[in-house]
């Protein structure tokens, strides 16, 4: 059994707002074992990109830590100080790749100069290696090496998202996570990019969280999946499981609001409702608005993760 | 196929590049960008028509065609019989988009922030002059928003967009094109932006109002899943051509052409259990540029099967393969 990389336990990050305080991660606990890819999915606003950059160690201001701990490859960072984390933790062990390739590179500089910037800061790298480890990993990520010296607006969206990949995985760090990293791209370019992360899981062992809203792209990678609902894991195991034997209702009927490329669905189905206001999340189980088993313990208690099966833990009262 | 509601014959967009001021001296001829460039289709009474590709491919430009958002180039659209393709005045066009209607991708973006809802959709009623008195409208609103289960109306008609969800600000987007009482609907990635839980609920909507109004449908999207569910036809677009086009289900269960093989291989599935295999793409490179389009096939270039001396030569015919599907290739069958 391969050691676990990354552990999370009852983290809470919330964000500090003039309306109130959003509940946006909301005691979550789980592991990322070396080599794995945990998927990571849920609606928008369900708290997973929030999640995202907490375990970077940078939540988007007004949020903050509030309890918890997450500890990187036996580490613990909630606590470290700012310059700590910069120099220390922050792309060196943990890194993270960017929803929306276009937006996340600096138009005004070459690819190379934004590539070599942490390696020149935090690894004192003169300039030429720096760029000569940057050519060999835009060769990993399938682009020609001279592409270091070209601007981001001579590159193509999928280029660039591979800039951006190559650029995540340049200090080696244990973990990887990948925020919504094919949303903008087209169909074609989607499933390049996850044929690349498909061959650097294998290749490098990556260890990675991949978080999306689109369940039929986390099938196509994920080791594990989680979901989660308003702010909350309400389920997380075996990808086999999850698809097969989903055990939440909220599982369940994601599942079955996709609609199938190859086989006739008579009624799609879909959640009636929206997903809670997370200043003042619903008492109880926070799915029981939405959910059509929902009972009169659901309305007053909150379920904790139970073992369905092996490895198989979901949230709910009628387990 | 059903009486065609919506003809559209070898209709052409070409939109100019701008030149500067050097090379209109030197003389150099006008370039164009070919977003459309002479697509043939007819879409039935009460059926879904989908117009599927990635992004580039001329599908938002055909739907803006037909909406008479812009003029074409060439070719012509029939609606009901009759040729629209100049309707140009304001009496015209304000009679033509009584019957045709479009629904955008993002309801947050097509919708004035600081109107109520009551105002998005009094808006096309005050327009075309419908409902004499205010009650008369606010019974025609109340009536849309019911029909796309916005209910009790009388709880929405006060709110802002940003008051509703994602899921009902496309449903109120909806009501806005329905109200007019439309004979078809030309519907822009109606759901692309929505949650996956609520995408669901929209599809049914629409496919409710098909069955009860009559309404003819447009759909233009980059998502075959969706296409396959809503729609009755298919059709699949590169650069600026149809290259394929047939009943929905038998397009993406026995596809002729090799762009549209590629794009189902791309498609995601949900089953977990193929994680580990690295997916065969049988295409190569990238979209090339709509001003520079490859001579011969316009797809050669990227086709692992693309013959020399044919392919990128030749350009091929659109052809009925089978009984109502065609394909635009040197080669079906033979690859």
């Amino acid at each position: 059994m391969s050691k676990n990389v990354l552990e999370v336990k009852n983290l809470k990050m919330y964000y500090f707002t003039n309306k109130g305080v959003v509940k946006a991660v909301d005691d979550l606990s789980f592991t990322l074992k070396k080599g794995e890819v945990l998927g990571l999915a849920g609606e928008s606003g369900c708290g997973k990109s929030s999640l995202g950059f907490t375990l970077m160690g940078m939540p988007t201001p007004p949020g903050k830590i509030v309890d918890g701990s997450i500890k990187i490859d036996g580490r613990e960072v909630v606590g470290l100080p700012e310059d700590v984390l910069r120099k220390e933790v922050r792309w060196q062990k943990i890194s993270m790749i960017f929803q929306g390739a276009m937006n996340a590179l600096n138009p005004v500089y070459t690819v190379g100069y934004q590539m070599i910037e942490p390696l020149v800061y935090l690894k004192g790298m003169e300039r030429d290696d720096a760029l000569d480890r940057a050519q060999k990993y835009l060769e990993l990520v399938g682009l020609p090496g001279d592409i270091v010296y070209r601007y981001p607006h001579e590159l193509s969206g999928g280029m660039k998202q591979r800039v951006i990949i190559a650029t995540a995985l340049l200090l080696e760090p244990d973990v990887v996570i990948a925020d919504e990293p094919t949303t903008a791209l087209d169909v074609v370019v989607q499933a390049q990019i996850i044929n690349l992360m498909k061959k650097l899981k294998k290749e490098l062992g990556l260890s990675m969280i991949f978080i999306t809203h689109d369940l039929s792209i986390l099938a196509e990678i994920s080791d594990r999946v989680a979901i989660m609902y308003a702010g909350k894991l309400v389920e997380i195991g075996d990808s086999e499981k999850i698809y097969y034997e989903p055990a939440h209702p909220y599982t369940q009927k994601l599942l079955a609001a996709i609609p199938r490329l190859h086989e006739d669905v008579e009624r799609l189905e879909f959640i009636p409702g929206q997903p809670p206001n997370l200043i003042n999340p619903p008492k109880g189980c926070r799915f029981h608005p939405r959910c059509p088993y929902a009972m009169q313990v659901c309305k007053e208690q909150i379920p904790e993760l139970k073992e369905v099966d092996k490895d198989h833990y979901a949230a709910c009262w009628l387990l | 196929m059903a009486e065609p509601v919506l003809k559209v014959e070898n209709l052409k967009k070409y939109f100019p590049i701008k030149r500067g001021l050097v090379s209109s001296l030197k003389g150099e001829p006008q370039r164009f960008v070919r977003a459309v460039d002479g697509i043939t289709f007819e879409v039935g009474k009460q059926e879904v028509f989908a117009l599927v590709g990635e992004s580039g491919c001329g599908k938002s430009t055909t739907g803006k065609l037909i909406v008479k958002l812009l003029q074409p180039t060439e070719g012509s659209i029939y609606l009901e019989g009759n040729d629209v393709t100049n309707v140009r005045t304001r009496e015209e066009v304000l009679a033509y988009r009584r019957k045709v209607q479009i629904i955008f991708q993002d309801p947050f973006s097509s919708m004035n922030p600081r109107f109520r809802v009551f105002d998005i959709l009094e808006e096309p009623l005050l327009i075309h002059g419908i409902g004499e008195t205010r009650a008369e409208r606010e019974e025609l609103i109340y009536k849309a928003l019911e029909m796309v289960k916005i209910t009790p109306p009388e709880d929405y008609v006060g709110r802002f967009p940003h008051m509703l969800s994602g899921g009902q600000r496309q449903r109120v987007a909806i009501a806005r094109a329905l109200i007019l009482d439309p004979t078809f609907i030309v519907a822009d990635e109606p759901v692309s932006m929505l949650d996956v839980s609520i995408r669901a609920e929209v599809l049914e909507l629409m496919k409710e109002l098909k069955e009860k109004m009559g309404v003819t449908y447009l759909y233009i999207t980059h998502d075959m899943s969706t296409a396959r569910y809503f729609a009755d036809w298919m059709a699949v677009m590169y650069l600026g051509r149809i290259v394929e086009m047939g009943p929905a289900k038998r397009v993406i269960d026995n596809p002729l052409h090799p762009y549209t093989r590629a794009l189902l291989a791309a498609v995601p599935e949900p089953k977990p259990e193929r994680r580990n295999i690295i997916k065969e793409l049988p295409i190569r490179g990238e979209v090339p540029n709509a001003a520079n389009i490859p001579p011969g096939c316009r797809f050669h270039p990227r086709c692992i099967f693309a013959q020399k001396g044919l392919c990128d030569v030749e350009h091929p015919k659109l052809v009925e393969y089978e009984h109502n599907h065609w394909a635009e290739c040197h080669l079906v069958g033979k690859y």
